[in-house]
């Protein structure tokens, strides 16, 4: 890794780059955003975005490429925008990553593309994922139309699922000129893009417009099918007449913790509370018809250290709790969450209650949530994931007072296709089975990838499964070899 | 959008409706739901499927007015779509052929027992079926039920039809005059399938019944549905809705079906005030539960 001797369109000489700070994100102000569900990163300005982009040292062997899991072109995508060619670099991400409006907002980009870039080494690393949202906000903006699509092969594939893994193959195969049709399940098309992620971080207009630009592009959805109930994966082949499958269902069933009050009115999973949110509407009762608990004024506690943790407090925080925790057994140095995100829930005022654990839910006597009784932990050696084991202090038991609980432990594979689908092998805690590199699984013809295959994962991560799985698809619609 | 090709009230505040769905209908089986969405507005309720109608592509469902959703669902006619219909969610009932099964429905939830009481009686069981209701016009589904059993008892709360009482007397009765019934299956108000279970439990008769709780996804993803069985949670939607009813932790249930009944009544009471003042647009609001009893939203009596 070392920088470019190539020619560049970047003025700034290579020294002098690495003195440029980052440039910061503008965001809402915390006390405001705590009343809104507007997003919170602003998006950089063009000035913003070059001054950024020139920061990029233009290394012969791009690390950030080689550890983004899509294989976006960083540094051609960065020159451009420092040549003022923002359409270019937007279809020069597309080559890689057809959702870039919401990898630029939702992506870890510490862990894969801007945690391996050169500047990081002494500096804050390249704004990657500024750039690569300012670059797709921009070609949205400007309704540039979607790049033309191969010669159409008279093949059909039907991807299950329209989270972040189908849509990513759903755009590149459609590109290779395959026919694409999208069962999704719920009646809006996104998977946990639409019903897990809220507004203030993922505004559900720019998945609209993504969503839009692959209408265009020739993808079919279709809304209000849970396959392996609707329709099976036998009758997708035989009296559908697909030619491949690929199963993108997502994670599934949400895990609860097992302990005593689970089931006391106020203790929520996280996949419903944010489905309530985000999905239906439920804040905006009665407006909307699905309701849900008041949180207005009331103590709220989420029980998690992840991205999905921490966009439930958040949420709840927004909806008007007094007090809203984060209750989390390991410490902040564990926590999966992004950085930025934690960093944002900090500054709207979440208490970060780490090294915690709740072993008790109590009942208010009606049935209703009033506290979580509480262990407080301490870090042991590390445990199956590299992570120092949480075990209990003896004798740390306290009580949070809480009216609403709601639980973001992970979750268990959804076994609605897995059961349905014959000689579809899964593995012992029920995930599909599947080749890391092509996502064929033991069925011929029949793809898997995501969190189906992983448990829960991230959106790139996904997206990463979704890109290999269309080129293994593609490569078996046009050989036939298995 | 999916369209309604046939909608009429058979009780008070009950409406049937056949609904153009082929693929729900080509998979339909016994004891498995669909969720609704009636508009872009709409919460998600579950339904139990009727019957289908793999021919003509359609499925049935009776849905009783109780909460806004409901009546504004009684309010679309013949010719009306409903916005999202997915299905069919759950397991189907377990047929086998258990030697004498007693069929308990109540109310509405008679409907809901007609398509697995039809099965188990082409799986060669001998049906002894017994229909509650409040008062006379709450019993559904007589007739249908008469041709898929081999004796039919009535009871009401009111003595208005069939014998005075409830559907537990009765069973009770038929246990007392040694019917060697095998199996119970009950469908009703909760209150109602809990007494059945106490009853059943005491003379060692597997009892099956169905829940519906609330629910929102129906794939397992949300967990809402969540029911306490056998001391462990089970997910509704998927594990369901079926379940061994001596198993089951009725008060749980109750419990949680109540969590959002204030939200219930204040959605419920918004739209019929809306309604009273709409007067050019008086079919809107014609769910046909003008004439019916007092709404009760979680479960009504035994």
């Amino acid at each position: 890794m070392s920088p470019a001797k190539e020619a560049s369109a970047n003025p700034v000489p290579m020294k002098e780059r690495i003195k440029i700070p980052r440039q910061g994100m503008p965001e809402q102000a915390a006390e405001l955003r705590v009343m809104n569900f507007t997003e919170v990163n602003l998006g950089y300005s063009m000035e913003l975005a070059r001054q950024e982009a020139l920061r990029c040292l233009e290394c012969a062997k791009p690390t950030c490429v080689d550890y983004c899991p899509v294989g976006v072109k960083v540094k051609d995508f960065v020159k451009l925008i420092v040549a003022g060619d923002y359409l270019g670099a937007a279809a020069k991400i597309r080559e890689d990553n057809v959702l870039p409006a919401i990898t630029g907002r939702v992506c870890p980009q510490e862990d894969h593309c801007e945690g391996f870039c050169l500047l990081h080494k002494k500096v804050d690393s390249l704004g990657i994922g500024y750039l690569e949202r300012f670059v797709a906000d921009y070609e949205q903006k400007a309704g540039a139309p979607p790049a033309a699509n191969a010669a159409p092969t008279g093949k059909k594939v039907a991807i299950v699922g329209s989270g972040p893994a189908g849509l990513s193959a759903a755009g590149d195969l459609i590109q290779r000129g395959h026919q694409v049709h999208v069962f999704e399940a719920l009646h809006e098309i996104g998977g946990v893009l639409v019903y897990g992620i809220p507004e203030f971080r993922l505004p559900k207009q720019v998945m609209r417009e993504q969503i839009d630009t692959m209408r265009k592009m020739g993808v079919e959805f279709e809304t209000n099918v849970v396959v392996g109930k609707t329709v099976s994966i036998d009758e997708l082949f035989e009296e559908e007449g697909y030619d491949a499958v690929f199963i993108a269902t997502g994670a599934g069933l949400p895990v609860f913790l097992n302990i005593p009050g689970e089931h006391l009115n106020g203790v929520y999973s996280a996949n419903e509370f944010l489905t309530r949110i985000n999905l239906m509407h439920a804040y905006e009762f009665p407006r909307y018809d699905e309701p849900m608990v008041g949180l207005r004024g009331k103590h709220v506690a989420v029980i998690g250290g992840g991205n999905t943790a921490l966009d439930a407090i958040r949420s709840a925080r927004r909806l008007g709790a007094e007090r809203a925790y984060v209750l989390y057994r390991r410490s902040e140095t564990e926590m999966p969450a992004r950085a930025e995100e934690v960093k944002h829930a900090k500054q709207e005022g979440i208490d970060f209650q780490v090294l915690t654990n709740p072993v008790e839910f109590l009942d208010d006597g009606r049935g209703w949530l009033r506290a979580a009784r509480c262990v407080r932990m301490e870090l042991g050696e590390p445990d199956a994931s590299g992570r120092r084991r949480p075990i209990p202090i003896a004798g740390s038991e306290f009580e949070v007072p809480l009216s609403v609980a709601i639980i973001a432990t992970g979750t268990s594979a959804n076994p609605l296709v897995q059961s349905t689908t014959p000689g579809l092998k899964t593995n012992k805690r029920g995930y599909i089975e599947a080749d890391s590199e092509s996502q064929r699984t033991s069925r011929k013809g029949v793809f898997a990838g995501g969190d189906i295959v992983t448990g829960s994962a991230t959106v790139i991560l996904a997206m990463g499964a979704g890109r290999r799985a269309a080129k293994a698809i593609h490569e078996y619609l046009n050989t036939g070899a298995w | 959008m999916y369209r309604i090709l046939d909608a009429q009230f058979i009780a008070p505040g009950i409406k049937r409706f056949v609904i153009d769905v082929p693929r729900i209908a080509k998979k339909h089986q016994a004891g498995q739901f669909v969720i609704l969405r009636l508009h872009e507005r709409g919460e998600r309720i579950p339904i139990t499927i009727e019957s289908s109608d793999r021919e003509k592509g359609t499925i049935r469902i009776v849905v009783q007015a109780v909460g806004k959703t409901t009546y504004e669902l009684n309010a679309l006619e013949t010719g009306g779509a409903i916005l999202d219909v997915v299905g069919p969610l759950g397991k189907p009932s377990e047929i086998e052929k258990y030697g004498t099964v007693a069929v308990l429905g109540g109310g509405v939830g008679t409907a809901l027992a007609y398509p697995t009481t039809a099965a188990l009686k082409k799986a060669g069981n001998r049906i002894l079926t017994i229909l509650g209701g409040r008062s006379r016009e709450l019993v559904l589904l007589e007739k249908e039920m008469r041709e898929v059993s081999d004796a039919l008892y009535v009871t009401t709360d009111d003595g208005s039809y069939g014998e005075k009482g409830l559907v537990t007397d009765k069973l009770r009765e038929l246990i007392g005059k040694g019917e060697p019934i095998q199996l119970v299956l009950a469908v009703g108000p909760v209150p109602m399938m809990k007494a059945v279970a106490d009853l059943t439990r005491e003379h060692g008769i597997k009892t099956i019944v169905s829940l519906n709780p609330i629910m929102i996804d129906g794939t397992g993803m949300c967990g809402g549905c969540r029911v306490l069985v056998g001391g462990k949670s089970q997910f509704a939607c998927v594990d369901g809705p079926e379940f061994d009813a001596h198993q089951v932790d009725f008060g749980v249930l109750m419990q949680r079906n109540r969590m959002y009944r204030d939200a219930e009544k204040e959605s419920l009471e918004r739209f019929q005030h809306a309604c009273e003042g709409d007067g050019q647009n008086g079919g809107k609001c014609r769910s046909g539960a003008e004439n019916a009893a007092p709404v009760v939203i979680a479960g009504g009596k035994p």
